[in-house]
């Protein structure tokens, strides 16, 4: 939050609106994935990573990144959150009892994220607390486009044959004989 | 005319003599690896489907290569003799550093041009011939393999006297072992992916002979240490097989460390951030490297020849290396492989040249390395049964002659000895495999002897060899014998021989070395072929396939040493013949370090071929005329004396046994010389013979015997490969201590992952904040 | 608005994914996890695309959310196939891996 208040204080021009808006969905998120990451149901913790999921969506649009945005809630919401669902139906997991994880692994892993979190947090004060955004108008799907079809053609085209490829090996891994 | 020469520095210097090509042959040798590469990839792929198993491919492939690989050599003759550099040139072009010109690298030390001066005094005799000598023209062509930060990485081919030497030397053995194959590994399970593999090392070391940089020069290297490790473990169901693939490609491994630190080093000081030998060299030559460098990638590059090329104390592999099939034997463990090490010495010779400040000096690391392998190997050979370990062991002791003649500086010798060896100890190992197929073992003492009446080819071809191998006049390695132990400078009666340095220690040895490898070869062929057959069954001569090729290479062995014949052998109209191998092979240009060439030594020859046949003349004694007799007495077939002196315990009890059992001889000589000379004269002269002589050559022979058995025991199998084990363990048991981390669960391994990163991380933002 | 909030609230997202993959046995919820840590390195992408006004950042995205789907698939196959097998999808039964 105090990245909210500091922007206040500098000379360019602030959309308040949007910082309220941003701190909101910020929160939203943050506790949707601590959610996703503690609760005990799996069905739950599917529920609210797609919280998480719209809030990200919700993020590009502030960004100005509405076809990003739109994208997201496509695939991220309408189609791996339903198979995550897909998963957990085929797979019978158990529902709630996730929570014999032992205490010692519990502080381990936090101690390693919280590190992360220090060092990322360091880095990232430390280097671009100048840069501010000025997002007046969003970018277009046009420009968009024309990027995706001349300049990165060739990952486009690479990402295809992944998708194909991931497509095959799914059904080679999961299939039943 | 697409050809430039850039001369060095100073009036002494040679020009560096570099072309990019004027024959067809020399500019594509590329050819001639390309060939047995691409049968690798046939046998591989479609090898198991064609009528013969794809052996047809590989000497079809390895057959073009020699052809190519003798049309290669006859167009570097007519190269070496009629390629006059034009005069226009010598001033053309001079070029700072090293420019690309299409496909040709043309390099230049200095701005200077020679300006033609005579040598001076500083460098005398070296200087004094390579002015008489017009240079050598090697032919670099490279391109660009790619480029990185200021940094090209070239791929290219070198061809000059060395690499047409060694295409030749490959190529032949390559065919003969191939043609060889086809019958020895008839019928094996894996007989095509034996000839693949075959193919493979051909190209690796072909690749590597060809190599115009040490980038290019460490990949074969690689290479062919991989394709040892395959065809060593060609029956790799036996667990001592495949322990024996795996202890070669270990002990390399700490060589290669060695080759990978001189690389690195040579590529900082002598390279100025490049790969290619030439400017190296010529760097090295032209004096501007620091010599504590070129010292440190001196050792660390003898380190590498020490396991590539079983110097002691890194030799422990290559007796154990015989577990692979014979003919893989020939090919690697004797003609090709192990020379990649003195191949490396010899083509980066100023390195060792300059870094040991060979000339002018009585020690240095690689000599010494040398010499005491030659002894060690000679000894251990005495107390092996398996007849492939003798010929191992011997290998080992011939490569140490040749580490040492590089050490002294006798440097067409060493190369003019690997070229004889190639073909003696091809013959030798083909033969022994030879003998092996017929009786289907390895074991001399129990399964062998008497197979000469069995074998009349082998045997033939076996004793040329062997006669070879031990220096007999006028066979290849007496030639090549004689003249590194003149190249020593050690010698010092009759004028002596000069040379870069004297290294009297040396020629000690060497010396030694030769009459230990006479009675060595002698107790072998005693063993195998004379007495009574030990074996069950009827052995039988084998057919064409293995016989053909022991007889071409017995040829090369009696002849080869021809090729090379010592200044002052002959005189008056043939006098053009003398020294036609050093003529075309030694490099005479600015990339090739100033080296003296030693004069041989008529006195010295006769002193070592005395020597040589002393060796030879004891063990005849002993096992032709001691045993021999002994064994006809008592009706069995024997190896050893029973009473001999290896079964003694106290050195004077063994004495005095050994001249009370001397009675067949006895009986022998009393009956030729009584026979001969009556009297009191005879009476004297055996009794000086029995006790005297008969003394001290038992002597000499005892105390060889409990050297070589001492060495084996308390040195060799303790000791190295003591170190060898206890580092396995040490490795093993630093696993034993990481193996708690390694729960298996992929949580905690994500767990350490992601905390290191963090903590890399921190580490960086500390850094960059600092 | 500042960069730095983008940024700061995507580091944020990244360490509890991380949290996440560590702590959680059930392979759903690892999954899951991950893909919290993907949608954070998309806002990332995208902030930094808006930053330099640069539309590589939102394709890069766009990439990321091909990848990330192609990802859920090959890993729910194997929770599935971890399951036949195993009847179980308790990541901390899986400990073949170890030395």
């Amino acid at each position: 939050m105090s990245a909210l208040f500091a922007a206040v204080s500098t000379t360019a021009p602030i959309f308040v609106a949007q910082n309220v808006f941003f701190g909101i969905i910020a929160l939203l998120m943050i506790v949707s994935a601590l959610k996703v990451v503690t609760t005990s149901n799996v069905v739950h913790a599917a529920l609210w990573l797609v919280l998480v999921l719209a809030g990200a969506a919700a993020q590009f649009i502030l960004l100005g990144s509405e076809f990003v945005a739109v994208t997201q809630v496509l695939v991220y919401i309408g189609a791996v959150v339903v198979l995550f669902l897909f998963g957990v139906m085929l797979t019978r997991a158990s529902m709630g009892d996730d929570e014999t994880v032992a205490s010692e692994k519990r502080s381990m892993a936090a101690v390693v994220a919280a590190l992360l979190l220090a060092v990322m947090s360091i880095a990232l004060i430390d280097s671009f607390s100048d840069d501010r955004l000025v997002i007046d108008q969003p970018q277009l799907v046009t420009t968009v486009a024309d990027s995706i079809f001349s300049q990165y053609i060739v990952p486009f085209e690479a990402v295809s044959v992944l998708l194909l490829a991931a497509l095959i090996g799914a059904i080679v891994v999961a299939r039943k004989d | 005319m697409n050809f430039l020469l850039l001369a060095a520095e100073g009036a002494t210097e040679l020009p560096m003599a570099v072309s990019s090509g004027t024959n067809w042959f020399l500019e594509h040798a590329w050819i001639v690896p390309l060939l047995p590469a691409l049968s690798f990839v046939i046998i591989l792929f479609f090898g198991k489907r064609m009528p013969k198993k794809g052996a047809e491919v590989g000497i079809a492939a390895v057959g073009l290569a020699f052809i190519f690989a003798v049309i290669t050599g006859v167009a570097w003759i007519d190269h070496r003799d009629n390629f006059q550099p034009s005069p226009a040139a010598e001033h053309a072009v001079v070029i700072d550093g090293s420019v690309s010109v299409g496909d040709q690298v043309v390099l230049a030390a200095a701005e200077t041009p020679v300006d033609g001066v005579a040598a001076e005094g500083t460098v005398g005799e070296a200087g004094a011939e390579a002015e008489a000598e017009h240079p050598t023209v090697a032919i670099h062509k490279s391109t660009t393999w790619l480029h990185n930060n200021g940094v090209g990485f070239d791929a290219g081919i070198l061809v000059d006297g060395l690499s047409v030497l060694m295409l030749f030397v490959v190529t032949l053995v390559s065919l003969l072992v191939h043609v060889y194959s086809t019958d020895y590994v008839a019928g094996d399970r894996g007989y095509t992916h034996f000839f693949a593999f075959l193919s493979l090392f051909t190209a690796s070391m072909l690749f590597f002979v060809l190599s115009d940089n040490i980038l290019q020069m460490v990949v074969g290297w690689e290479l062919v240490g991989v394709c040892s490790f395959v065809l060593i473990g060609h029956w790799w169901e036996e667990k001592a097989n495949s322990d024996a693939a795996m202890k070669a490609f270990l002990t390399n491994r700490v060589g290669d460390t060695g080759l990978l630190i001189g690389v690195i080093i040579l590529f900082f000081t002598a390279g100025n951030g490049s790969f290619d030998t030439l400017t190296i060299n010529s760097n090295i030559v032209n004096g501007g490297v620091s010599h504590t460098a070129l010292v440190v990638a001196a050792m660390s590059l003898t380190a590498a020849v020490m396991s590539k090329s079983g110097q002691f104390i890194l030799h422990t592999w290559l007796p154990d290396a015989m577990a692979g099939p014979t003919p893989v034997s020939a090919l690697i463990h004797a003609a090709t492989m192990v020379v990649a090490g003195i191949y490396m010495v010899a083509r980066l010779y100023p390195v060792f040249f300059e870094g040991m400040q060979i000339g002018g000096s009585s020690i240095n690391l690689l000599a010494v390395v040398g010499a005491i392998t030659l002894v060690f190997g000679g000894l251990l050979a005495f107390v092996q049964n398996d007849i492939k370990k003798v010929l191992a062991y011997s290998t080992i002791s011939q490569l140490g002659y040749m580490a040492m003649a590089l050490g002294v500086g006798a440097w067409t010798a060493a190369i003019f000895h690997l070229f004889t060896h190639a073909f003696f100890k091809a013959c030798l190992f083909l033969g022994a495999g030879s003998a092996s197929h017929a009786v289907h073992s390895f074991d001399m003492k129990k399964d062998m002897g008497g197979l000469k009446k069995w074998m009349p080819h082998t045997y033939r071809t076996f004793v040329v060899a062997s006669l070879a191998l031990a220096g007999v006049f006028p066979l290849a390695g007496f030639w090549s014998k004689d003249e590194i132990l003149s190249g020593t400078g050690g010698w010092g009666l009759f004028g002596g021989t000069g040379g870069n340095g004297s290294y009297t220690f040396m020629l000690v040895m060497g010396t030694f070395g030769a009459a230990l490898t006479g009675a060595y070869m002698t107790r072998v062929i005693y063993l195998t072929f004379h007495g009574e057959f030990r074996g069950h069954g009827t052995p039988h001569e084998n057919g064409r396939r293995i016989i053909v090729p022991l007889y071409v290479l017995a040829t090369v062995a009696l002849l080869g040493g021809l090729v090379n014949l010592p200044p002052g052998f002959i005189t008056g109209n043939h006098s053009s013949w003398q020294e036609r191998f050093g003529h075309y092979v030694e490099p005479v240009a600015g990339y090739f370090p100033h080296i003296a060439h030693a004069t041989p030594s008529y006195s010295l020859a006769i002193a070592s071929s005395l020597v040589a046949f002393a060796g030879i003349g004891y063990a005849y004694w002993y096992y032709f005329v001691k045993l021999d007799n002994l064994a006809k007495a008592t009706g069995e077939s024997l190896t050893e004396l029973p009473d001999g002196f290896v079964a003694k315990s106290g050195v004077a009890r063994a004495g005095h046994t050994l001249l009370v059992q001397k009675y067949y001889l006895d009986h022998l000589y009393t009956d030729i010389i009584a026979g001969t000379t009556k009297g009191a004269i005879a009476r004297a002269a055996n009794w000086v013979n029995q006790n005297v002589i008969d003394g001290t050559v038992d002597l000499v022979g005892r105390t060889s015997v409990k050297a070589g058995r001492f060495t084996y025991d308390k040195i060799d199998q303790p000791i190295i490969d003591g170190i060898v084990n206890a580092s396995g363990s040490a490795s093993n048991a630093a696993g034993d201590g990481f193996r708690i981390v390694q729960t298996g669960k992929i949580q905690q391994y994500a767990a350490l992952l992601f905390a290191g990163a963090a903590l890399l991380g921190g580490v960086l933002v500390i850094v960059l904040s600092l | 608005m500042l960069l730095n909030q983008f940024l700061l609230l995507a580091a944020v997202l990244f360490c509890i994914g991380v949290y996440g993959v560590l702590v959680r046995r059930n392979g759903m919820l690892v999954l899951m996890s991950i893909e919290i840590i993907l949608n954070a390195v998309n806002i990332n992408l995208v902030a930094f695309g808006a930053l330099t006004d640069n539309v590589g950042g939102e394709v890069f995205a766009l990439f990321t959310i091909a990848v990330a789907a192609a990802e859920v698939g090959i890993g729910l196959a194997i929770v599935l196939l971890m399951y036949r097998n195993r009847r179980s999808i308790d990541l901390s039964e899986a400990d073949l891996l170890k030395g």
